[in-house]
């Protein structure tokens, strides 16, 4: 029906929408570390789908509105975005031979990477966090990646978006 | 998006073979040059203003995500309302006419005791306060950064919310405004690391700065000397010295007061009246001028 770049944009944005609605749902205080960052999950599922038609100025968009979405400085989801990018750009051949379980290993590993940025921002800004509890996110992302991989597999597959 | 893509292309668009053994430094200068951006840009939206006037627009873009996401909520809200059994409603009656009656007699008192203050205040040829006017809002919804203590509330421009005002529950004081679009507006609550409120002891105006600590249920007075007169269970209400909370609202109940003589102040903690975690209808103050009678 649609040309592939088309249908990749239209799947590509309908996930990110549905992740950022994700990101903002109100959790219970108690649970506020648990939230996995679903539209970094997002975003590193369609880098390793389709690494070529990654786009360095749209994560910086997407970087932008987050960053409103969530009041944090400007920049901060940025940032953290093309940190990851490039880390899977680097490596999305190895990856994509991962079973899902190592996957998730690695999902941490990313995931981490951004909370260092993240949580280093936040710091300056004058709210520092202390202890480990800001890698709580990272491990609920790890834990939530294999739904998220199988789920949107299957979306891949039917609409055949690789690249 | 191919024009800026990280990864090679071929010239037709389609995906080239990935050579193995060249790096493609291209892409490596280019993610190395955002990073440098990025990093410059936090830092200029942390210590300039320059670029909150593009902040402005756009937070009318995210408003629609919390509204979508406080659907559900509305939704449990809409059926507890609907399907309430009509005892319920009626012993609720009950308990709202007797709270009523209770509150009338002490707005009573209240009454006198305003028109002597307004009249000792007077001997004393100071100023008088006005009544402050105040909006009902609601909150829908919370900011998802588990270090940040901000909520969006269902108020705006439109209906007159400027930056800096105040906001209460029915038990103290909860926070101020720090973004405004049209149809809702973003705010900090006493709670965050990066607030703070002067507060008077209500017992003998004994003056404090309270901070707020990230935790939703302590905050700590600043610069406390270990002589001062404050007690466990002293309550704090504001002391409008900072020209931007209006006086006389409680803020806190002093919870625990360690005085060690090795260190020059005494550390305060105290708890917050207002519900931060739980008030879902919260008021807006509208500026209360002192003038003189």
């Amino acid at each position: 029906m649609f040309s592939q770049r088309t249908t990749y944009l239209l799947l590509f944005s309908l996930t990110l929408v549905l992740a950022m609605l994700l990101s903002v749902y109100p959790l219970p205080l108690a649970l506020r570390w648990w939230r996995p960052e679903f539209v970094l999950m997002m975003v590193i599922y369609w880098i390793y789908t389709a690494p070529v038609r990654t786009s360095l100025l749209g994560l910086c968009v997407l970087g932008f509105f987050l960053d409103v979405l969530e009041g944090v400085p400007f920049g901060q989801h940025g940032l953290s975005l093309i940190i990851i990018a490039y880390v899977c750009i680097l490596s999305y051949q190895r990856v994509r031979n991962y079973s899902v379980g190592q996957q998730s290993c690695w999902v941490f590993v990313l995931i981490g990477i951004s909370q260092l940025t993240d949580n280093w921002v936040q710091a300056i800004s004058g709210r520092p966090v202390s202890g480990l509890e800001f890698l709580l996110p990272a491990f609920a992302s790890a834990c939530f990646w294999p739904v998220c991989y199988l789920g949107l597999e299957r979306f891949g597959r039917r609409y055949r978006i690789a690249g | 998006m191919g024009a800026t893509a990280l990864a090679p292309l071929s010239s037709t668009g389609e995906l080239a073979i990935k050579p193995l053994f060249t790096k493609g430094s291209a892409s490596s200068l280019r993610a190395l040059l955002a990073i440098v951006v990025m990093i410059g840009l936090i830092f200029i939206s942390l210590y300039t203003d320059w670029l909150k006037p593009i902040r402005q627009p756009l937070n009318a873009l995210v408003v629609p995500f919390y509204e979508v996401t406080d659907v559900p909520r509305r939704l449990g809200d809409w059926w507890r309302d609907t399907f309430v059994s009509r005892s319920d409603l009626q012993a609720e009656n009950e308990a709202l006419r007797t709270e009523l009656l209770i509150h009338q007699r002490k707005l009573q008192q209240m009454a006198a005791l305003a028109a002597e203050n307004v009249r000792l205040r007077q001997l004393m040829n100071a100023t008088g306060m006005l009544q402050d006017k105040v909006l009902v809002a609601e909150l829908f919804g919370v900011s998802p950064n588990p270090l940040s203590h901000t909520v969006w509330i269902n108020r705006g421009s439109n209906e007159g919310v400027y930056k800096g005002q105040p906001l209460l529950d029915a038990f103290g004081l909860m926070g101020q405004v720090i973004e405004v679009t049209e149809q809702a507006s973003q705010v900090l609550l006493i709670s965050d690391p990066t607030h703070a409120l002067p507060v008077q002891v209500n017992r003998n105006g004994v003056r404090a700065i309270a901070e707020g600590t990230g935790d939703l249920n302590r905050l700590r007075l600043r610069h406390v000397s270990n002589t001062t007169d404050i007690r466990e269970g002293d309550l704090l209400v504001s002391s409008g010295l900072g020209g931007r909370f209006p006086v006389g609202y409680p803020v806190a109940e002093v919870d625990t007061i360690l005085r060690d003589p090795g260190q020059p102040f005494a550390t305060v903690i105290v708890r917050p009246m207002a519900r931060l975690d739980r008030s879902r209808h919260v008021l807006l103050v509208f500026d209360s001028r002192e003038v003189t009678p």
